[in-house]
């Protein structure tokens, strides 16, 4: 008996696609940003909520890794004491390379409410390593993590390429 | 039984010298009890006080509920002891102020245990040290943290460990 053969899409089977290296690694790595798991305050329980079931962040492939050395995207979710500072510089540079940073919520933007008498707080995680994408909020909500990390898709996707990303 | 007799009780024991009692007249009954205390003269004492507090049998006051400290911004320190019997339900608020050159209290580890992570944040955040305490670190900060950040004229480092910290 002969099983009928379908055309299919999925599988990518039969068909033929013309791209460049670079296209299809951006494309690679935008749709597998491993993200480390790693939270610092109150941002990271809106993290874990995004990650769960409702707002299922897998679906942008973004599945949490126990390692730096696994992981894509570290996002920098919460108040970044001095004390955590180098412990963050630290975890970033184990990262193997190409990285990418999140910075969630004011604390870690700019020291959020801390700006003024934070005596042991960090303004900004962009003091210790580079960002590419800062959510303000406090927290932001999960939708604004998600689009944050769209931004960072399009900005992966730009790499490389003489396009112009538009923030 | 009534802070008055508990004090009155105090100085029969140890002497008129030990202290003063400063009452509070405020017009809330708690205020009244919780914002009164009796001013400890000598921090010599202080110890020899404490167990006596905890092991006279008519006052049991078997915990420290708050220990805490300040700063008068005159040069001078304070700890001060919230202490509770969990027996007969009396509270009393111990008080003892030293200059800040000689910050130095003795330990009160030996009486109440839990009394150990509150003067290490009390070192940590005032600069008091704790004679005989068991394990005397600070317990929020880093061990290199230049200086006690509630102290009144506290200024914070330009850099701590390269990171520049003021806005």
């Amino acid at each position: 008996m002969e099983l009928p053969v379908l055309p299919t899409d999925k599988t990518g089977e039969g068909n033929v696609i013309v791209t460049s290296l670079d296209t299809l690694f951006n494309w690679s790595r935008l749709s597998s940003l491993w993200q480390m798991s790693f939270g610092l305050a109150c941002c990271a329980i809106e993290m874990m909520s995004t990650a769960a079931a409702h707002y299922d962040m897998m679906r942008f492939g973004v599945i949490p890794r126990p390692s730096p050395r696994q992981s894509d995207v570290i996002i920098i979710s919460g108040t970044v004491t001095l004390k955590m500072a180098s412990r963050v510089k630290m975890l970033y540079e184990q990262m193997a390379d190409p990285k990418y940073v999140i910075s969630m919520g004011n604390c870690s933007n700019c020291g959020g409410p801390y700006w003024e008498y934070g005596y042991h707080v960090l303004r900004g995680v962009d003091r210790v390593i580079p960002v590419d994408v800062y959510i303000p909020g406090c927290p932001p909500r999960p939708e604004a993590l998600l689009e944050g990390l769209m931004k960072l898709q399009e900005k992966v996707r730009a790499q490389g390429k003489d396009i112009e990303f538009t923030e | 039984m009534e802070q008055l007799g508990i004090i009155e009780r105090l100085q029969s024991a140890f002497g008129e010298t030990l202290g003063v009692w400063h009452a509070s007249n405020s017009e809330s009954a708690y205020a009244r009890r919780m914002g009164s205390f009796f001013q400890v003269s000598d921090p010599a004492r202080l110890l020899e006080l404490a167990f006596f507090l905890r092991d006279e049998p008519a006052l049991a006051f078997d915990s420290l509920l708050l220990l805490s400290s300040v700063d008068h911004g005159d040069g001078s320190l304070s700890v001060v002891y919230h202490l509770e019997s969990t027996v007969y339900r009396h509270q009393i608020v111990l008080k003892i102020t030293r200059p800040m050159a000689q910050a130095r209290v003795p330990s009160v580890t030996s009486v109440w245990s839990h009394a150990n992570w509150q003067e290490r944040e009390a070192w940590d955040m005032m600069g008091i040290r704790f004679e005989g305490h068991p394990d005397h670190r600070r317990i929020l900060l880093e061990e290199d943290y230049p200086g006690h950040p509630l102290r009144k004229y506290f200024k914070e480092p330009d850099f701590y460990h390269g990171m520049k910290v003021p806005n």
